[in-house]
């Protein structure tokens, strides 16, 4: 699915990693851990388009992303489902309407309003779904960009740190979510830094957790 | 039935996708602004449209009916003011290409010279030339070779064919005609140039909107689409009310026929009343490039 070969990225600056390689292959559950500034939210970006590899090959299903038009990174991220470390939403269209944002973009009438209702429901955001983003908790803006992240049926879905500022119960239920979705076949790659979230999926799910450190990443072993 | 896809996208443009719309949220300032500078440049243009049409009438009028008489002006000792009168009405007569040659009576010059003099001038016992007025057939006649003749029969007579002074009023109301044009090409350039400031101050402000909405997968022409589509309907929205104020305007304007005064003549006539419609479509049109041109670019910048 995403294909990362001998990459390399910097800012300008120093390289934060370098010589990096990483297949997502599909149907595969990654977690990815590293202290925070390692550059994983940076590594996502390079996964759908939004950053370009300063060296190396980044290949999204199959194509070269250094090769696509903007519009072939845009059809691309129509099948990788991302849910942004800042959320990204529009605040000034409620809650569903922002779920449904990738199928208005789209142009996709396919999905009826049953279908986006359900979705909602199924993060637990019925009652808030005419509602503002800035008017909800943290918590219930994840879950409501984990919904637009999977309202496409995207083939691979990247969640940066989505349990990030929200309690224990609600980051489990998050993990939850994003597991029943590896199980319907999406490919997952979740970065985060809370071990224990990483511990509790351990138990539902084969998962490889990979650790971004010192420029390198590396596969974690079994000091989990 | 199947509809051409340019078709579909025109009627899109035309009545929008309320939902790719409500992507870009509305900015009370430049949707002002369009709206303001649309219906304000269609208002100009009405009347740079209507100032066209009426030095084109005037230029037409001048070259036309002022061409078609002449007037012989005729001074004679008394004694001989009636022969030298007979004299040149049978050489008027003679000449080809004139229609008819009438002496104006007493009471016409009194009223000539009435703006003038006012009332109650006693022309009879004034040393006044006598008047003739000459209208021309189709082709005209051959002015210098009329004057030859005069000259040799009837010396107290001077021909005024009007040609001296017609041609410059001609000629400044076909510039005034181009110049009306000018404005009005002027006042599109000028919309179009407004249209792409706010534009431009629109997707500045919308930078964050761009970006998520290419973080769900939007590509460019859509992006594009929902500023273009926002930007041409409230220019025609605002151009098609400032036309309407225009015609109102010069509908209101009193008209008199004295004189065949330009300035009362200012308007349209008959079917000329059409000619204004095209100014909202015409505006949108503006808009779309202009706007199309700025987002195009924005997009291609922001990647
Ligand atoms: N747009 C940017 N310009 C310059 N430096 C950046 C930018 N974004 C991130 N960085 C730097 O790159 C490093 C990695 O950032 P990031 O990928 O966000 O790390 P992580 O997600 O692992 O915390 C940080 O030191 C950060 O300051
Ligand atoms: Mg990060």
């Amino acid at each position: 699915m995403i294909e990362l070969s001998h990459v390399a990225y910097s800012y300008g600056g120093g390289e934060l990693f370098s010589d990096l390689s990483l297949t997502l292959s599909p149907g595969s559950f990654h977690f990815l851990t590293g202290p925070s500034g390692a550059g994983k939210t940076t590594l996502m970006k390079l996964c759908y388009g939004e950053l370009i590899a300063t060296a190396g090959e980044v290949r999204l299903f199959g194509e070269d992303a250094r090769q696509m038009s903007r519009d072939g990174i845009a059809l691309a991220r129509r099948r990788i489902g991302v849910v942004h470390q800042d959320c990204q939403f529009l605040d000034h269209l409620p809650v569903s309407e922002n779920i449904a944002l990738p199928l208005t973009v789209a142009g996709r009438k396919d999905k009826g309003i049953q279908d986006l209702a359900d979705l909602i429901a199924w993060v637990g955001l019925t009652k808030q779904a005419s509602q503002l983003p800035p008017e909800l908790s943290g918590g219930e803006r994840q879950r409501a960009a984990l919904a637009r992240a999977v309202i496409m049926s995207p083939d691979v879905i990247l969640a940066d740190e989505p349990t990030g500022n929200i309690d224990w119960e609600m980051s489990q239920r998050l993990l939850r979510l994003l597991v029943e979705l590896n199980r319907m076949g999406k490919t997952v790659l979740v970065a985060t830094h809370d071990m224990a979230l990483i511990r509790a999926a351990k138990q539902e799910v084969q998962s490889r957790v990979l650790r971004l450190t010192e420029r390198r990443l590396q596969l974690a072993g079994a000091d989990l | 039935m199947r509809v051409p896809a340019f078709a579909r996208r025109g009627w899109l443009l035309l009545i929008g996708d309320p939902k790719a719309e409500r992507a870009v949220p509305p900015s009370g300032f430049t949707a002002w602004l369009t709206s303001f500078t649309a219906a304000a440049m269609a208002f100009l243009a009405v009347f740079a449209m209507a100032f066209s049409f009426a030095a084109g009438r005037l230029a037409d009028r001048w070259s036309d009916e002022l061409a078609r008489t002449s007037t012989l002006r005729l001074s004679a000792p008394a004694g001989q003011m009636e022969a030298q009168t007979a004299t040149a009405l049978e050489v008027l007569t003679t000449t080809p290409g004139v229609a008819e040659a009438r002496l104006l009576s007493e009471a016409e010059q009194q009223a000539l010279l009435e703006p003038w003099f006012g009332p109650g001038l006693p022309v009879a016992s004034l040393p006044l030339p006598r008047l003739i007025e000459i209208i021309e057939e189709e082709d005209g006649f051959d002015a210098a070779g009329l004057r030859a003749r005069l000259q040799a029969e009837v010396p107290g007579a001077v021909l005024d064919d009007h040609t001296r002074w017609r041609e410059p009023l001609v000629a400044a109301a076909a510039r005034l005609r181009s110049l009306g044009w000018l404005a009005l090409l002027l006042i599109g350039a000028s919309t179009g140039a407004m249209i792409t400031l706010a534009a431009q101050a629109a997707l500045a402000a919308n930078a964050q909107v761009i970006r998520v909405m290419r973080l769900v997968g939007a590509q460019d022409a859509y992006i594009a689409r929902a500023f273009v589509r926002r930007f041409t309907q409230r220019t025609l929205s605002g151009a098609l009310a400032g036309m309407a104020a225009g015609m109102a305007a010069l509908l209101l304007i009193p008209r008199t026929e004295v004189a065949g005064g330009f300035l009362t003549g200012l308007g349209f006539t008959g079917a000329g009343w059409l000619w204004p419609l095209a100014i909202p479509p015409l505006a949108a049109l503006v808009a779309f490039a202009a706007t199309r041109t700025a987002a195009t670019r924005r997009l291609r910048d922001l990647s």
